[in-house]
């Protein structure tokens, strides 16, 4: 059925393929370009921060003034001048909406106009039961039978809504904004903030640290399994402007979480930075599914505009038997430097990374992930599908360690890279370590282009070029698609096949 | 239904000519045979009926229900009520059988102009053509053709062919590779879908095929050219006397 939608949306794209390219018309405080201590002070005053938290920055910002950017990733693109960006970029309207309805309606539109279910209304009032089942959920299910997704809604620095937060309290969960949690458990914050990838940890982590304006916060408190689906929505919207969210989840001991993230941007000339951090944490026998649909503008089919997507994602296992599952759709951005990864601390805890990776035109992605083994019993899966089309470059870059503690350490990695036509290319570099002679690790590797042969054999069933395309890719990408939450899996089949519009012929 | 005529077909990058000059003609409601040695050009036949590309029409002409067949891509061919039975079915992993069953119908529906099937109707549709070929529900959830034994891909594709119910239908060396049980099962699902308006081409390198399908007329082919036409009794000549006749003496 979703191929079929599929095949309906490839159908129906006309020139300009990234629909969600719009600028939406409002009027944005920016702060004056450049990067230096007083932006630092500049961003952290607008959000009345604690002078721990400004002190915090300002080392993060030291610290970045000496580091070098990293050039190991196999992707190019012209010298990012720093100090021709604005660091904070807020919609004027909104000082603070305490509810949906104090939200500036533009904004709404904003969202609705995406896709993204900004209607804790609609479904309080009926419109969608709670309980009442999606013809998505399919057989499989969804994880949470309420069909129920709260959303955080961060449109350039600042989170404008969060919605479903009361009934979320009602179960102890807490999911704000990360400035909200700031002034509201500070405690939290300041004990988890930077304690999985800390300030220094990187070129463009240690740039986040100084000047991240906003993303989200989640708590969920022991024993507590999250009664709904968590999602933040990204959105870059003013130009010249760079958008640095971080990101912070705490599972306490025993409690699930599955949390999803999705970005789009507009359609510019120029190209827009983005670089983010998110945090994990999981305790004792908890579980943190995190799950990321990556549709950023690409840029055009010549390689002008898109957005540079540099991001650092890290999950701790901290805890005995606990578990932390990357899934990411990556479609979007003119480059992608990427590594969701694990450090299986805990015995007995799991890592897992599921991976498509989709690019086209002159896209490059550079992603994968780190599986870092310290526990006992500790065991990680990888299974990375990149596609590459157009004139693309696709690359997965992955480290699996074991400590020489990590007895026993597991690892299974399959990367598999499907080729769509003879100008793009793919690259699988992976890196294996392993200090203790207990370990089994596992790694196997494909590379395979779409046949003429399957091509020919979809066609003479009756499907066009781009619909035998579609339903090749989306076969191959299957194994991942399955491990998304339900209600994306339709959504991101589609966006498969928009993604690849123009990729034969 | 079906005009052939003159057909010259060479492949796009040699300049030997594989077809020279074939003519046919099938009507509504026959099944016609196409026998020949190993390189005459049966397969290239079935290929350039479906419109694969690589080939190369250098004269001659085929028209289907009126129509330049040749001018048509592989899916608007398809949507016309052609189609090709494989004789190597191409694997398509993780996309079920069931899936690729319903795309396909519905985008030759749609190119038709009529509209997508409901999914309880698919359903049905599918279940009884598939118990008649003996597709079990399993087959199919499994990927097309993926882990398929040689009988389960021939199935499945008399299975495809019974659920888009085309009006000319090119069976290429559809028995080879099956035992004797499952040459049965597959030209039974074939017998099932003849009909006064629906055309059959039945290639294949033996006649034991043809005991199960029984054709209306058996042609010859040989070194790219129709060299003999008779009744069903041709193939049994050929049984016995195999193609020595028919080829062409190396110089």
């Amino acid at each position: 059925m979703a191929d079929l939608e599929t095949i309906e949306l490839v159908k129906d794209i006309d020139v300009d393929k990234y629909k969600y390219g719009f600028e939406t018309d409002i009027e944005s405080e920016l702060a004056p370009k450049g990067l230096s201590e007083d932006i630092v002070r500049y961003i952290s005053a607008k959000k009345n921060e604690p002078q721990w938290m400004l002190d915090w920055r300002l080392e993060a910002f030291r610290v970045w003034q000496n580091m070098e950017e990293p050039t190991w990733a196999k992707v190019s693109y012209p010298k990012i001048d720093f100090q021709d960006l604005h660091y904070y970029a807020a919609p004027k309207s909104t000082p603070a909406p305490k509810s949906l309805d104090e939200v500036d309606p533009k904004l709404l539109e904003t969202y609705a106009k995406l896709g993204i279910p900004l209607k804790e209304q609609e479904i309080l009032a009926g419109v969608r039961k709670q309980g009442e089942k999606s013809e998505l959920d399919g057989e499989s299910g969804g994880e949470y039978a309420s069909g129920k997704v709260a959303v955080d809604a961060v449109f350039d620095s600042v989170s404008v809504v969060t919605t479903f937060k009361d009934e979320l309290k009602k179960h102890g969960v807490i999911f704000c904004s990360i400035s909200e949690a700031l002034r509201e458990h500070p405690e939290l914050v300041k004990q988890h903030l930077g304690s999985v990838v800390p300030q220094g940890d990187n070129f463009y982590a240690a740039l986040n640290a100084a000047v991240f304006s906003d993303g989200s916060f989640v708590y969920v408190p022991p024993g507590v399994r999250c009664p709904m689906e968590l999602s933040t929505y990204f959105r870059m919207n003013a130009k010249n402007t760079g958008q640095f969210e971080r990101t912070l989840i705490i599972a306490d001991k025993g409690s699930y979480v599955s949390y999803l993230e999705g970005c789009t941007a507009p359609t510019r000339d120029e190209s827009q930075l983005h670089a983010a951090v998110v945090e994990l944490i999981a305790l004792e026998d908890a579980e943190i599914k995190y799950s990321t649909v990556q549709n950023w503008y690409p840029g055009d089919a010549e390689g002008k505009g898109g957005i540079y997507n540099f991001v650092t994602k890290r999950g701790d296992c901290r805890g005995a038997h606990s578990k932390i599952s990357w899934t990411q759709v990556e479609t979007g951005s003119a480059i992608t430097w990427k590594y969701p990864s694990c450090i299986l601390r805990g015995d007995h805890s799991r890592g897992e990374f599921y991976s498509i990776a989709i690019s086209n035109g002159r896209q490059q992605v550079d992603s994968g992930t780190k599986m870092i083994h310290l526990g006992k019993n500790t065991s990680s899966r990888i299974i990375s599908k990149g596609i590459a089309a157009g004139r693309s470059d696709n690359t997965y870059r992955g480290l699996v360690s074991a400590h020489r503690k990590a007895l026993n350490a597991r690892n299974f990695t399959q990367c598999d890279s499907l080729l769509i036509g003879d100008k793009c290319g793919a690259h699988t570099v992976p890196y294996i370590e392993s200090k203790t002679s207990t370990a089994q690790f596992e790694h196997e590797a494909t590379t395979s282009k779409i046949s003429d042969d399957q091509m020919f054999y979809c066609m003479s069933r009756g499907l066009s070029e781009e619909e035998a395309v579609a339903l090749i890719v989306n076969g191959f990408v299957r194994d991942v698609l399955q491990q998304l939450p339900m209600e994306f899996m339709a959504e991101t089949q589609k966006l498969i096949g928009i993604s690849l519009e123009g990729s034969v012929g | 239904m079906l005009e052939i005529n003159n057909l010259h077909v060479k492949l796009e990058d040699e300049s030997r000519e594989i077809l020279k000059g074939l003519t046919l003609s099938v009507k509504p409601g026959e099944v016609h045979a196409i026998m020949g040695p190993n390189g005459s050009g049966k397969s290239t036949l079935s290929y350039v009926l479906s419109g694969r590309e690589g080939y190369e029409v250098t004269e001659g002409s085929v028209t289907f229900k009126g129509e330049d067949l040749l001018a048509l891509e592989p899916d608007q061919r398809a949507a016309k009520g052609v189609f090709l039975a494989f004789q190597y079915p191409i694997e398509i992993p993780g996309v079920a059988t069931m899936q690729f069953l319903k795309v396909a119908l519905n985008a030759q529906r749609k190119a038709r102009g009529q509209k997508e099937m409901s999914a309880p109707d698919f359903m049905r549709h599918v279940k009884d053509r598939a118990a008649r070929l003996n597709v079990s529900q399993d087959m199919l959830r499994r990927p097309v053709n993926v882990g398929f034994s040689g009988g389960e891909k021939k199935r499945a594709e008399i299975l495809q062919m019974a659920v888009l119910e085309p009006s000319l239908c090119v069976l290429d060396e559809t028995d080879s590779g099956l035992d004797i049980d499952a040459l049965r099962v597959v030209a039974e699902g074939v017998n099932a879908l003849r009909s006064p308006d629906r055309a059959m081409i039945v290639i294949t390198h033996y006649q034991r095929l043809l005991d199960y399908i029984v054709p209306d007329k058996v042609h010859v082919l040989s070194d790219g050219k129709i060299v003999r036409t008779g009744g069903k009794e041709l193939a049994l000549e050929l049984e016995e006397k195999g193609y020595a006749d028919y080829v062409v003496k190396a110089a």
